[in-house]
This record gives C-alpha cells, structure tokens and sequence, in this order.
C-alpha cells in the first residue's frame, strides 16, 4: 500500500538547515495498523505530513497505492488527498460552525457528491461511530470523545485507502482515549489501513506494528501483538 | 462555479457567521451611505447657489459712475462723475444695436409711512425696464410705466414685505403712502426670489425722483439688458465698447481703473460658473474620500475575515478542497455581501436625499439634494470591486499556505 524508498526531509531554519528526515525505507501493507513512536523532535509528524501530502519531500521516493507521488501541485496534492487519504487530527479541527453531519458531509462535498447522496452516507458513517443521534448538533456541544469521532467519520466517508492519524488521543483522557482506538481498531479489522503517530506506549501497543523513529532515522520495526483497547 | 450546491455552502457560511457577515455588510453599507448622502448634499449646495444667481437676469449691465483717479485734459483728479439724462438718451442710441432696455436707478432709502406704521425703505427710482432687471415678478398690479415717467407721476411699486409691514392685512393697491412730505399712490405690488431684502424695497418713477430732488438730472446708475442674441462674445465688445465711449464722454483718462465701473452679469456668470466648478470639485473630492475610506474599511474586514478563517481553510484543504475552490469560496462570499450591502446603502442614501426635499434650503442653502443614479451604482460597483479584490490578495495567500501550517496549534 505504502512503499517509502530514501526519503530525506530537511527544513531551512534562517542560514542553518535542519536535517529532519535521513533516509527512511518504509513499507506498510494493506490492512495493517501501524504505530510510529518517537520523542518528539523524532521526525514523526514530518513523516506522517509527508505521507499526508501535507508537506513535499526533498529526496527518496513515494508510492500510494502504486502511484507515485511526486511533482505534487496544490491542486493535485488536494485531490489525491481527497481521493486516497483521511485525516485525523489531535485537535480535532472540525468546522466549528458547521454540525457533526455537516462536517462529514465536508469531503464529499468536495468530491462533487450531491447533496442528498453526501447526507445519507455521511449519516451513514456518524452512525457507524456511534453518534446519529448527535448529527444536527454543533462540535461546541459535543464532548472530546465525541469530537474524535466526527472527525474519524469525517476521515472515512470519502472511502480512503488510508487513515493517518496525528496524535488522535492526545487530548483525551485515558478512558475515552480508549474508547476512540477501539474505533480504530474495529476501523482496522474491516480492513482499512491506518498509521498512527502517537508517543504514548500504551496506544502504540494496540496496533499491529510499532516503528520507532530517532533522529531522523528507524531504529526499531517490529510487529506487534496487537493489544485489544477495550 | 456558481452551482447550486457553492451557494447554499455560501449561505450557511453568511447564516452561520452574523458578526462577519454584519461587519463587512454594515462597512460597504455605511461607505456607500455616506457618499450617497455627501455627494447630494453637495449638488443641493450647487442648486441653491444656481437659483441665487439667478435672480438677476443674466443679459445685464450695471454702469456705476465714481470718483477719478487720475487727472485727465485739464480735470482734476478725484473729480466725482455724474450719469445724467443726456448720457441716457446717447447711450441707448448709439448702442440700439446691442440694447433690449436700458433704465437709470436712483437708490436712496427713506421713511415711509401709512396710517400709523412707518418705516424706512431703500427707494429706487427706475424706468419701466428695471423689472426685466431684476426680474421682478407682479403680484398685484403693474409695474412703473412709460407714462409714469413721462408725467412725473407720484406712483409707487412697493414690494410683497412692505406692503405686509405697513398695510397688514389691508390691499395696497390704490392706497397713498407718504414718504419725503408728499403723497404717493401704491399701484403694484411685486415679489422677488432674491431674498427678503429684495422685497422691502420701493420703486418710484426716475424723472418723479429727479424732479423732487430739486430738478437734478442726475440718474444713478444705469442699467442696462442687452439682446441675448449677440451672445457671451457680443456682451464682452459692447462692454467694451460702451466703457470707451463712455470714458470719452465723461472726460475720463481712458487708462484711469476708477471713474466708471461697468459690470456684466456675463463676466459674473464666468465666475459663477468658475465658483461651481470649485464646489464640483470639493464634493468630487469629499465623494472619492469616502470612498476610498469604504475600500480601506472593507479591505481591512477581509484581511481580517480571511485571517479568522486560515485554519478552517486548511482543514478544507486537507479533506481534499482545491487553492481554487476555496478562492472562488471567499471571494463569492464577498461579492454577495458587498454587492447586497452596497445597494442596500445606496438605496437608503436616495431615500434619505428624496426625504430631505427642501427641508434643509432655509438653514442650510441645501435645496433639494440629489445623486444620478449612475453615479451612485458606479460607486457601489467601485466598492464591489475592490472589496472583492481586497478579498482576493488574502484569499490567494491562504489558500496557498500549506495546510499543515494552517493547521498549526497555537
């Protein structure tokens, strides 16, 4: 699904260049939930915004699902993004004034999805996380747990071939935290490949697979016994 | 790129956002007010000042003798210089070409009486061809005529205040005033738009007044209409012309700037019209001010708009919105509201001018007020505009920011 050959990222800081990214060799299979681990400072949120399309690499290669992306324009970055990836955010940024439904509808709308279509399914998916009921009320109403799962709705209703999720239970406590990665784990087991960033071992263990990143480089690769959350 | 699906997107964002929508409304709606209600207010001046111009007629010239100032075939200087019948006679044979009428004015100012109210009156004796002049209008009445004149007649035309000081409620017509020890019957009573002090004024026959003055023949001024016909051009060589001949006549140094003064309501309407352009081009510049204020104000609100907005929009871009897509977004959203605003300001402008009317003429000098109407929708297109473009430079910028920059806790 995901094939990373030599990537090299660095960021110019004034007249120093700051080497974030020496060479990573990354692949990551279809179905697999996988944990990249690192100190902050590690280049894992570089990583996960390079493989989000987010940010452009200076060097290596990267295929998505045997296309290779490169030469990305702000209009093509934005419809690959729409067509192959989902986000998750560990503040959430859900449309503050849009509701729940709303903001699911979000990516369909841009993908020229008609309206009755972009409301059922999109009613479809916030039922799928548990929350139809909460469809018509706004992100301001909603609780942490909640708000995470819009926006893992939000992630899913456009059919990506991968989730990437940035600290998605950094701003929750350790019980809904829970709650949101049993989502993503039941996510998984339907088939969907999902990488999540997180520096918190216990959320690392209930993937599939933990890469540790340090200084730019991986350290350690290695599958896991995937923890049930709940 | 205007369907359906962009404008109901559009106003959920408007229903949703009332402060933003409200600001930047309220701003081009305000701006288009202002200028709206300025740049009339502005005509109404132009208007009133137009309609006191136009009292006098505008085919006139006034002769004035005065003192010389320079010493000239064997006469002092500072000698003072008469108009007399003789010069009268002359000047409207030898001009006849130019002349429509031509009449001397004696003013002076006595006290007039009737019954027990009295008061005292700047008095003018004049010929029939004054009220062209002035353009005195008859209430009642008529004005001084050829035979008054030539029978010395002890006829008065008061004007519509004197008769409302002395007479009350009573008719002047026909009554006797007294004025100078004699008796005077009042046979016309006359109006004038030049203003209050243009109605308390009496007319008397000339050669009446100049008998009374101890058989001077001295008339005053002279006043003089020409024949509109001979144009801006013709006026300036008579004109000239009538001052040579003059000068000549009165034994004035031709190159003395004193002893005659000849003033034309031609070379006045120059500067007139010279005054107009001036007021033109403070309103123009009063008008542009304002406009230039609505454009820096709405272009402060967009910036400020797109600001609020920058992580909304990288949220949009990272589910997948095109750099396009969220620039047409802000920028559609900008035109609406400017574009609903700024008529709604211009139409509420009008019906401001519309309501003042003539309310404000007394105090003011402001008669009725007014905008062309292509005028005020130019201005509101203008503002459109440069909203819209204000909207675009910042707009342009966030859609090109990176989403993860965007999307930055902090």
């Amino acid at each position: 699904m995901i094939k990373i050959n030599d990537l090299h990222k660095s960021y110019k800081m004034g007249s120093n260049s700051l080497h974030v990214l020496k060479g990573i060799n990354f692949d990551v299979e279809e179905g697999e939930l996988v944990a990249i681990m690192g100190s902050s400072g590690s280049g894992k949120s570089t990583l996960l915004n390079i493989l989000g399309m987010l940010d452009l690499l200076d060097k290596g290669s990267y295929d998505l699902d045997g296309v290779q992306i490169k030469d990305l324009d702000e209009t093509k970055a934005a419809n690959y993004r729409n067509k192959f990836l989902g986000f998750v955010f560990q503040s959430f940024n859900l449309i503050n004034y849009k509701t729940a439904l709303e903001n699911v509808t979000l990516p369909l709308y841009y993908q020229g999805v008609k309206r009755k279509e972009r409301e059922a399914l999109a009613l479809e998916y916030l039922d799928n996380v548990g929350l139809k009921e909460w469809a018509t009320h706004l992100p301001s109403e909603l609780s942490g747990g909640q708000k995470q799962r819009v926006a893992i709705a939000r992630a899913l209703v456009s059919k990506p071939k991968v989730l990437l999720a940035d600290e998605p239970t950094g701003a929750l406590d350790s019980k809904t935290s829970k709650e949101v990665m049993a989502l993503i784990q039941e996510i998984n087991k339907n088939g969907k490949t999902i990488l999540i960033v997180t520096h918190e071992e216990d959320i690392a263990k209930m993937c599939s697979r933990i890469v540790r990143l340090k200084d730019g480089i991986i350290v350690e690769d290695q599958k896991n016994k995937m923890q049930k959350a709940i | 790129m205007f369907s359906r699906d962009r404008w109901l997107e559009i106003f959920e964002t408007i229903r949703k956002n009332k402060l933003r929508t409200f600001l930047s409304g309220f701003t081009v709606a305000l701006g288009i007010l202002i200028f709206v209600v300025l740049f009339g207010f502005g005509n109404g001046l132009k208007n009133t000042f137009d309609k006191f111009f136009k009292d006098d007629a505008l085919n006139t010239m006034w002769v004035r003798p005065s003192r010389t100032s320079k010493p000239y075939m064997g006469y002092e200087a500072n000698r003072r210089i008469e108009l007399i019948n003789a010069d009268l006679e002359d000047v409207s044979k030898r001009f006849e070409f130019y002349i429509q009428g031509i009449t001397p004015r004696i003013s002076f100012s006595g006290t007039v009486g009737y019954k027990l109210e009295s008061n005292n009156y700047p008095i003018r004796g004049v010929g029939p061809s004054h009220k062209n002049n002035e353009m005195t209008i008859m209430m009642k009445g008529r004005f001084i005529n050829g035979l008054d004149v030539d029978n010395k007649e002890r006829n008065v035309v008061i004007g519509r205040l004197v008769e409302q000081d002395l007479f009350k409620d009573e008719d002047a017509i026909g009554k006797f005033i007294s004025g100078g020890g004699r008796s005077w019957k009042v046979v016309g009573v006359f109006q004038d738009d030049g203003g209050d002090n243009e109605e308390r004024i009496i007319y008397a026959p000339y050669s009446t007044i100049q008998m009374i003055q101890k058989g001077t023949d001295d008339i005053g001024q002279m006043i003089i209409s020409y024949k509109p016909e001979i144009g801006y051009a013709g006026a300036v060589a008579f004109e000239k012309q009538l001052k040579k001949y003059l000068k000549q006549k009165k034994f004035i140094d031709p190159t003395d700037p004193r002893g005659l003064f000849i003033r034309s309501a031609a070379s006045d309407l120059k500067e007139n019209d010279q005054f107009t352009s001036v007021l033109q081009y403070i309103i123009s510049f009063v008008g542009i001010g304002t406009l230039l204020a609505g454009i820096i104000g709405i272009s402060n609100i967009m910036v400020f708009v797109v600001k609020e907005r920058t992580k909304e929009l990288g949220v949009r871009k990272a589910i997948g919105a095109t750099p396009k897509s969220i620039v047409g977004m802000i920028l559609h959203e900008a035109i609406f509201i400017t574009t609903i605003s700024g008529y709604f300001g211009l139409f509420v402008g009008i019906a401001f001018l519309n309501f003042i009317g003539d309310k404000l003429e007394e105090d003011y000098f402001i008669t009725n007020p007014y905008i062309d109407f292509s005028t005020g929708v130019s201005a509101t297109i203008l503002l459109i505009a440069f909203g819209a473009f204000a909207g675009y430079l910042p707009a342009k910028r966030a859609a090109s920011i990176k989403p993860i920059e965007a999307l930055r806790d902090d």
